[in-house]
């Protein structure tokens, strides 16, 4: 067991050297609820790492720390640093929008524009931005194609976006986030709208991904953080903010947690 | 399939069924009267009352025979009420995209109360504010439009005077419709999902371009409905036009020029001193704008209806 351990620590140690993303001593508040406590967390890049937890424990809070989302909601605060490449995306110089540009975000629901086409929702992010990108074409066929979507959607790629079945959506919404190229892709509960036929689909993509980019999902299903991360984080509450009980990877921290509650929540004891 | 209702539900069902009948009935009514009492107004005249330009009260003993048609006042109401969209409906969009997107939460608060508070100011005081205060204003823009475009023939004029005209009117109308415009486009631009506009932001988009690729596609067929509402206001109203121009009754295209009138305010001008026939007439005249604003609004409803984001 000691051998096991000690493998897992090495490998953990190898894949900071090259870390995507990490977070140092990160809290956040929402006017004066103190929503996340203390949470320092380093995601290797090209990995996928699932973020578990009860409802409640600032999951979704957390990833949105991590691309500077959490600023829109009105009275949010944060301390602590977000390091992406060693730099903190907090710094007052750094363009809040750039950021979100190389952390990527798919949302819960689907949610194709749905005055756009499904072309035009793919390059939308390009648009927004004001990226100059030439062959348009070329970035539709690659982004659908890596996210799953291209084959069936090649025929049609001016019908509507809300023409698709919800995991297609879900698809071209992934799809939509790849065109800008983001160095790391957060999901915050992709697949909780969908059924489980898309749902495998969306996770197949969710492994192809990680083959060029960081990937970091909130799930609320065990077995889906079981099949698609390399990495699991498992985040508590005792009612006050939510905190980081542990991290590791994700064999371990299904067969072998190092804290009780762990072993309890992913066994649904609790949650 | 039957659906059984209880006793207490039957009463409750009974009471709100004959509320929301008694409008229709209202309404029903209301539209029936205009059409008796315009019937032989338009078995008299044909079509040739909503095309006709002549407003005439014959002397009675059969010398200059009674000639009553309203198609200068149709045109007149049309007009003018477009020239209100022309100026509220952008204005209308800005202010609740400033508002809902923009505005600080405490000046939001004050702004909306003010608008609902406009939206309830009664239209003569629009009317005496544009004679005594705006017309000065609208004189001097009608000359530079003008003098700039006066080669476009809605802007040219016949005459020199610039006062009491479409325009001015128009205008007038447009600030009075504003703040129900505003009202709804903000109803609706705030009923925008918000994790499409948060989209926009994940995807390196500011601000303006949220507004952009969501909340103005979103917004559009509730904008739409909403500008029919003024719509609707701007073609029925009375006194603000009544105050504002003076009724001529010819066709007039050019915005500028000193003459118009609507049939809202024909009916206002003439009702005091008419025969019993120029009154059938005149109810005549209600009748077509009676038919021409409840086709508005509920076109409008229809719109907005439409636009009712489907969960």
């Amino acid at each position: 067991m000691s051998n096991t351990s000690t493998t897992v620590s090495a490998t953990a140690n190898e894949t900071t050297a090259f870390a995507g993303l990490e977070t140092r001593g990160a809290h956040a508040w929402f006017g004066k609820h103190h929503a996340l406590r203390d949470i320092s967390l380093t995601f290797p890049a090209r990995t996928v790492t699932g973020i578990i937890g009860p409802s409640g424990c600032g999951k979704s809070t957390f990833i949105r720390l991590l691309n500077r989302m959490h600023e829109f909601i009105p009275g949010a605060a944060m301390a602590g640093s977000v390091l992406l490449h060693g730099n903190d995306i907090y710094e007052p110089t750094v363009d809040a929008a750039e950021v979100r540009l190389k952390v990527g975000m798919v949302f819960q629901k689907p949610n194709p524009f749905p005055a756009m086409t499904i072309r035009e929702n793919v390059l939308s992010g390009i648009k927004l931005a004001h990226l100059k990108r030439p062959n348009h074409d070329d970035i539709v066929e690659n982004c659908l194609t890596r996210a799953g979507l291209w084959k069936e959607v090649k025929d049609r790629l001016g019908a509507s976006g809300g023409s698709l079945s919800g995991g297609q959506q879900q698809r071209l919404c992934i799809a939509r986030s790849l065109a800008v190229e983001p160095e790391v892709l957060l999901m915050d509960e992709p697949c909780s709208a969908l059924d489980p036929g898309s749902t495998l689909r969306i996770e197949e993509t969710i492994k192809e991904l990680a083959e060029k980019i960081t990937v970091i999902i909130v799930t609320h299903n065990m077995q889906q953080a079981s099949r698609v991360s390399d990495y699991c984080a498992f985040f508590l509450t005792d009612g006050g903010p939510g905190y980081l009980v542990e991290a590791d990877s994700t064999r371990k921290i299904f067969t072998n947690p190092s804290d009780p509650r762990t072993a309890d929540y992913v066994q649904g004891k609790f949650g | 399939m039957t659906v059984i209702y209880n006793r207490e539900d039957k009463i409750f069902r009974g009471v709100v069924t004959g509320g929301a009948l008694t409008s229709l009935i209202v309404l029903g009514l209301i539209g029936v009267f205009l059409f008796m009492r315009g019937a032989q107004i338009f078995g008299d005249k044909g079509i040739q009352f909503i095309t006709g330009t002549n407003w005439t009260a014959g002397s009675g003993d059969g010398v200059i025979p009674d000639d009553f048609s309203i198609g200068a006042m149709l045109v007149g109401t049309i007009v003018v009420s477009l020239i209100a969209l022309v100026i509220a409906v952008p204005l209308a969009i800005g202010g609740a995209l400033y508002l809902e997107f923009y505005a600080p939460r405490r000046i939001r608060r004050t702004l909306v109360t003010l608008l609902d508070l406009a939206a309830s100011i009664p239209s003569l005081i629009f009317g005496l504010w544009g004679i005594e205060i705006f017309t000065g204003f609208g004189e001097r823009w009608a000359v530079l439009i003008n003098n700039w475009l006066g080669f476009i023939p809605i802007f040219s004029v016949e005459f020199d005077n610039f006062g009491r005209s479409p325009f001015i009117a128009g205008c007038v109308l447009g600030s009075l419709i504003i703040p129900i415009t505003t009202s709804v486009a903000r109803e609706v631009y705030s009923r925008t999902p918000r994790d499409l506009v948060d989209t926009c932001y994940a995807l390196g988009g500011n601000k303006w371009g949220a507004l952009r690729a969501v909340v103005i596609p979103y917004g559009k067929s509730g904008v739409i409905g909403g500008a029919m509402l003024g719509l609707g206001r701007a073609l029925g109203e009375t006194v603000a036009v009544y105050l504002l121009l003076n009724l001529v009754f010819r066709y007039n295209f050019r915005i500028l020029e000193s003459e118009g009138g609507n049939v809202a305010s024909l009916i206002a001008t003439k009702f005091g001193e008419a025969t019993e026939y120029e009154l059938n007439a005149l109810v005549a005249a209600g009748f077509v704008l009676f038919l021409l604003t409840l086709v508005v609004n509920m076109t409008a409803t229809t719109i907005v209806q439409r636009s009712t984001p489907r969960a």
